[in-house]
Parts: structure tokens; C-alpha cells; sequence
């Protein structure tokens, strides 16, 4: 459905995206996950050919977005981090006028406005001018006037920005439910705003993807080692010395106790691999009780902000010229590609 | 042209919806009175002095009008993000210009139909030819597209508002005072600065009912120059 090869937009000397290459497949969910500056908003503005690329192929349903920018238009969906609403114009009104400009004769855009208003949820406010409109409905006008035209692809630069915890549930429900008739990309700086929602997350920075893959791939592939807490019940000393003899274990400390009781005793362990059935065996066999056993819940996301943060606090999402972006830490580890050749670093 | 007639038909539905027209047309027909009653019918005069007259002072009207709309055509949109709309849509760029001129155009047309009475006041108590009116106000017509297309290129080239009149009014103005340019300069330069000019010598002939092709000419090409650099400057902001 998206092909784009070592994709470059620079704004005058400034580079914002690139080298960047990813595929996404027909029906695919896909989130484009960045810090703000990493370049998601201007990947999607190419894509929805608001811009142009520096350089570099973007093709959608075969077609580039250069030499073929008419269709590729008639085939796409934005809604740009604010919804390009015109205040004085009913919700009827702006989505008649949205459907007709993407070539939908009269009729068939009535027809279809009545449909996207019941999908969209927005029947009630029809009549309503979209100046009195709160920030939920305003973000659900913006997604009805994306698939008024039955786009093929629909490209959400951040749909939940703003919205309260009820209006992202909403909002989460109508993108899903959105799924079988359009292929999806959606932006965010939020890893479990989109993580939640989409079949596939592609993590940008400074212009270039550095990790791509289903949420349990990256969990599995980014959570290699990472972080372990482990509760027992037992001599701590002994289960301390018994858990740094664990290959693969690099530090074990000892930390507030996850819970009451005696000869209760919490541990944080640092490991280079997936360590826990070793931890488990260990401590079995020096009969020591265990009590609980987990990875630390934020995890993924500080592996997210690792893979996302530039290397230079001062300058983020810029890189010089002809430099490659790597990502500090355990990026090494990050996948750059997945299993199905969907996605690949800037090369 | 479907979809330049719909941007069009939007853009003067939100004319109608919002004060800026209302402010704007009735600011315009107020000065445009208050000109003809005080300027031109004051004192002895014979009717056809009247009437240019008249035309002499809603061309400045008309312009000043042009130039505080335009500035929004293009800039105000992209301020307020909704020009993503038309530019992700399936539309050229010539036909976004092309409605927003349109838009713009008919409503000075529209405010300088309402003057029409003035003219017809003359015949109270003189006597003008109808073809005087048709060509004064031909020239009004033409004057007022070429200054909407300076402001909308302005506008389309500008981030804001603000810059966009500033840059619309000073490109009228600069060629409005081209004939002065002209005044000091030597032959062949004076000619040439004199046929640029955009009101002194080519609206004279329209004040005074006397219909010259090639004002008509200038009037279209300036139009059609600035259309297309407005066309031109949208398509090279992709690239930017």
C-alpha cells in the first residue's frame, strides 16, 4: 500500500526526515512513534502531499506522490494534528463541502456525509456551526471529513491529542473500528496511545526509524535483557549472592520490599538476557520462596524515550548532513527491520 | 472549474457569515457616498465631471477594499491550518487561486453594483450617457481584479496576514506611483514606467467613458501575471 524509499525533506539547510524507508501493507494499522521534532508530522504531510520530499520515492497503491499527486490525493485521508476546520460552517455543511472537494458528486456525498456522521458518532451535533464545538467533537469531525471519500489510506497525525481519558477510549474504538475498510498510519509521542491500537509501531527519530515491529516483538526483541523485580521470602543475604550467580545477571540490588511480612525481601536485578526461568531454577534449588517475579512495568516505555531521545539534548530530531543516526543505550539491540521485511532503517 | 466554483462558493458563504464582509462592504459604500456627495457633487459642475469624478474616487475605495480582503484569502487559512484541507484534497493549485479569486472578485463586483445609484442620482439634475457609466464602471471592474490578484499573490507568498497586506499595499502602491516614476525619468524609460503604471493614465480614459482596448489588455494581463505567480508561489511552498 506505502513504499517509500530513502525518503529526505529538508526545510532549507535543515534536515527533518531522512534517510527513511518503511513499508506498510494493505489493512495494516501502523504507528509512527516519536518524540515531537522526530519527524512524524512532516513523513505524514509527504504522505498526504501537503509536501513535497527532498528526495527519495513515496509511492502509494503504486503511485508516486510527485509524478502522480492528483491520485494519490482521491486515495488518502489526513487529518493533521489540528483538525482544518472552517469555524463558521456547520458539521453538515463541512463535510458536504469536504466530500464534493474530493470529487464525490452531490448525491453520493450526502449519502456518504449521513454515514460517516453515524460513524463518527456526531449525528447530534449535525446542525451545530463548529465554532461551539468541544475538543472531542472537533477531533471526530476531523477523522469524519478523512474517510468522507472512502480513502484507501487514512493518515492520523496524533487523533488523541487533548482528548480527556473517556474521549481517548472513544477515539481508540472509532480508529479500530475503522480498520477494515482503510489501511492506517497513525502519529503519536505517546507509545501506549498507539501501542493499544495499532498492528505495528514504527519508532522515529531525528528523521530516521530505529526500531519497527509488532508491540510483542519489540517488547521481546527491546526486553531482552532489562530489568527484573523479584520478591521472596528467606535470607536475603543468600538469596542476594544465590541471584548474582546468575549467568547473564549483572547487578542485584536490594530494594523496599514489595510487600509485609518476615524474612520479606524485594530484589532489582539488571540483566543482559531474559533471565527469569534461570532466576526461578536458582532460587528453587537454594529453597528459597519466591513471592512474586516480574519486569518492571514501565520498561518498555523508558526503552521507547532510549530508542527516541537524541544523542544531543541541545539539538533534538537534527543530525548533520550525511551522518547515521544510531540509537544510544541498547539500541544496538533494536530491531531495524522485522521478520516480514516491512521496515528498515535509514540506509 | 467544479472545484474552483466550490472553494469559491465557500469562500463567499464565509464572506456573508463573518463581520469582515459586512465591516468591509459597508465601510467601502460609506466612503463611496460620503466621496460622491462631498467630492463630486460639490459645487457647479457638468454632469460628466460629476461622474468621472465619482469613478476617480471609488477606484481608490475598490483598491483599499481589494487589499484588505486579499490578505486573508490565502494567509489567514494557512494561519488557521485549514488550507491543509484544499491541498491534500484532489485539486490544483490553479484551482484553489482561481476560486479564491473568483470569491473575492464577485463581492467587490457585488458592493460596487449597490453604488449604482449614485451614478443615477446625476440624472436628477443633469444628463450623462449610459455608456459612460458601462465603461466607468468597466474600468472599476478591472482595476478591482488586477488589485485582488497583487493581494492574493501577497498572500499566498506571505506567513500571515499582517505581512500579506503590508506586501499587497506596498506592490499596489508601487505601481500606482509609477507614473511619477515616470515623470523623472528620460525617454524611452518614462514610457515604459508610465505603461505599468496601474491607475494614473489607464483609468482616466475608463473615468471619462472612453473605452481603450489596450487598458483592458494591461488591466487582464496584470490579472493573469499575478494569478500566476500566486499559482506559482503555492506550488513552490510544497517544496519548501
Amino acid at each position: 500500500m506505502i513504499e517509500i524509499q530513502a525518503l529526505t525533506k529538508y526545510y532549507g539547510d535543515k534536515k527533518a526526515v531522512g534517510p527513511l524507508s518503511f513499508s506498510i501493507a494493505k489493512g495494516e494499522i501502523v504507528g509512527l512513534l516519536g518524540l515531537n521534532g522526530a519527524g512524524k508530522t512532516t513523513t505524514l504531510r509527504i504522505l498526504s502531499c501537503d509536501l513535497l520530499p527532498s528526495s527519495g520515492s513515496v509511492r502509494v497503491d503504486g503511485l508516486d506522490v510527485v509524478d502522480n499527486s492528483d491520485e494519490v490525493r482521491a486515495r488518502i485521508g489526513y487529518l493533521p494534528d489540528h483538525p482544518p476546520l472552517y469555524d463558521e460552517m456547520t458539521v453538515h455543511e463541512y463535510l458536504l463541502f469536504a466530500a464534493r472537494l474530493r470529487g464525490l458528486s452531490t448525491e453520493d456525498a450526502l449519502a456518504r456525509v449521513e454515514e460517516v456522521l453515524g460513524a463518527t458518532q456526531i449525528r447530534s451535533v449535525r446542525d451545530d456551526v463548529i465554532a461551539t464545538l468541544s475538543h472531542g467533537f472537533r477531533q471526530r469531525v476531523g477523522i469524519a471529513q478523512a474517510i468522507v471519500h472512502r480513502p484507501r489510506l487514512l493518515v492520523l497525525d496524533e487523533p488523541i491529542g487533548g482528548l480527556d481519558p473517556v474521549q481517548i477510549v472513544e477515539m481508540r474504538e472509532l480508529v479500530r473500528s475503522l480498520r477494515h475498510d482503510h489501511t492506517t498510519i497513525i502519529s503519536s509521542h505517546i507509545l501506549s496511545e498507539i501501542s493499544e491500537t495499532c498492528d505495528r509501531i514504527l519508532v522515529i527519530r531525528g528523521g530516521e526509524i530505529v526500531a519497527s515491529g509488532t508491540e510483542a516483538e519489540l517488547s521481546t526483541q527491546l526486553l531482552e535483557g532489562g530489568r527484573l523485580a523479584v520478591t521472596i521470602r528467606g535470607d536475603a543475604g543468600q538469596c542476594k549472592r544465590l541471584l548474582a550467580s546468575v549467568k547473564g545477571v549483572k547487578n542485584v540490588e536490594l530494594i523496599e520490599p514489595a510487600e509485609p511480612g518476615d524474612h520479606v525481601a524485594s530484589f532489582a536485578i539488571e540483566a543482559e538476557r531474559d533471565v527469569r526461568e534461570d532466576v526461578c531454577r536458582t532460587l528453587v534449588l537454594g529453597n528459597i520462596g519466591i513471592l512474586g517475579l516480574s519486569r518492571s512495568e514501565h520498561e518498555l516505555e523508558s526503552i521507547f524515550l532510549r530508542l527516541a531521545k537524541p544523542d544531543d539534548p541541545g539539538a533534538p530530531g537534527e543530525h548533520p548532513k550525511g551522518s547515521k543516526s544510531r540509537p544510544s543505550g541498547r539500541s544496538e539491540a533494536a530491531p531495524v527491520g522485522d521478520s516480514n521485511g516491512h521496515a528498515k532503517g535509514g540506509s | 472549474m467544479r472545484n474552483a466554483l466550490l472553494i469559491a462558493g465557500r469562500e463567499l458563504r464565509s464572506y456573508a457569515r463573518s463581520p469582515i464582509g459586512w465591516v468591509v462592504a459597508a465601510a467601502m459604500l460609506l466612503l463611496d457616498g460620503l466621496l460622491f456627495q462631498v467630492g463630486a457633487m460639490g459645487g457647479q459642475r457638468l454632469s460628466a465631471q460629476v461622474l468621472a469624478d465619482f469613478f476617480y474616487y471609488i477606484s481608490g475605495v475598490t483598491m483599499i477594499g481589494a487589499i484588505a480582503l486579499s490578505m486573508r484569502l490565502v494567509a489567514h487559512e494557512r494561519e488557521k491550518g485549514t488550507l491543509v484541507l484544499v491541498n491534500t484534497a484532489p485539486v490544483r493549485d490553479g484551482q484553489i487561486i482561481f476560486g479564491k479569486f473568483l470569491a473575492l472578485f464577485t463581492f467587490l463586483v457585488l458592493v460596487t453594483l449597490v453604488t449604482s445609484y449614485m451614478p443615477a442620482l446625476i440624472f436628477v439634475n443633469g444628463r450623462v450617457s449610459v455608456g459612460h457609466i458601462l465603461v466607468g464602471y468597466l474600468g472599476i471592474v478591472l482595476l478591482g481584479a488586477s488589485t485582488v490578484s497583487i493581494g492574493l499573490f501577497a498572500s499566498a507568498f506571505a506567513r500571515t496576514q499582517v505581512i500579506a497586506a503590508v506586501l499587497g499595499a506596498a506592490l499596489l502602491g508601487v505601481m500606482l506611483l509609477l507614473w511619477m516614476a515616470a515623470k523623472v525619468s528620460d525617454p524611452p524609460v518614462n514610457n515604459f514606467l508610465l505603461s505599468l503604471a496601474i491607475h494614473h493614465e489607464r483609468q482616466k480614459s475608463f473615468m471619462t467613458g472612453v473605452l481603450k482596448l489596450e487598458n483592458v489588455v494591461y488591466y487582464l494581463a496584470v490579472t493573469y501575471f499575478f494569478l500566476l505567480a500566486a499559482v506559482r508561489t503555492l506550488e513552490a511552498r510544497r517544496w519548501r
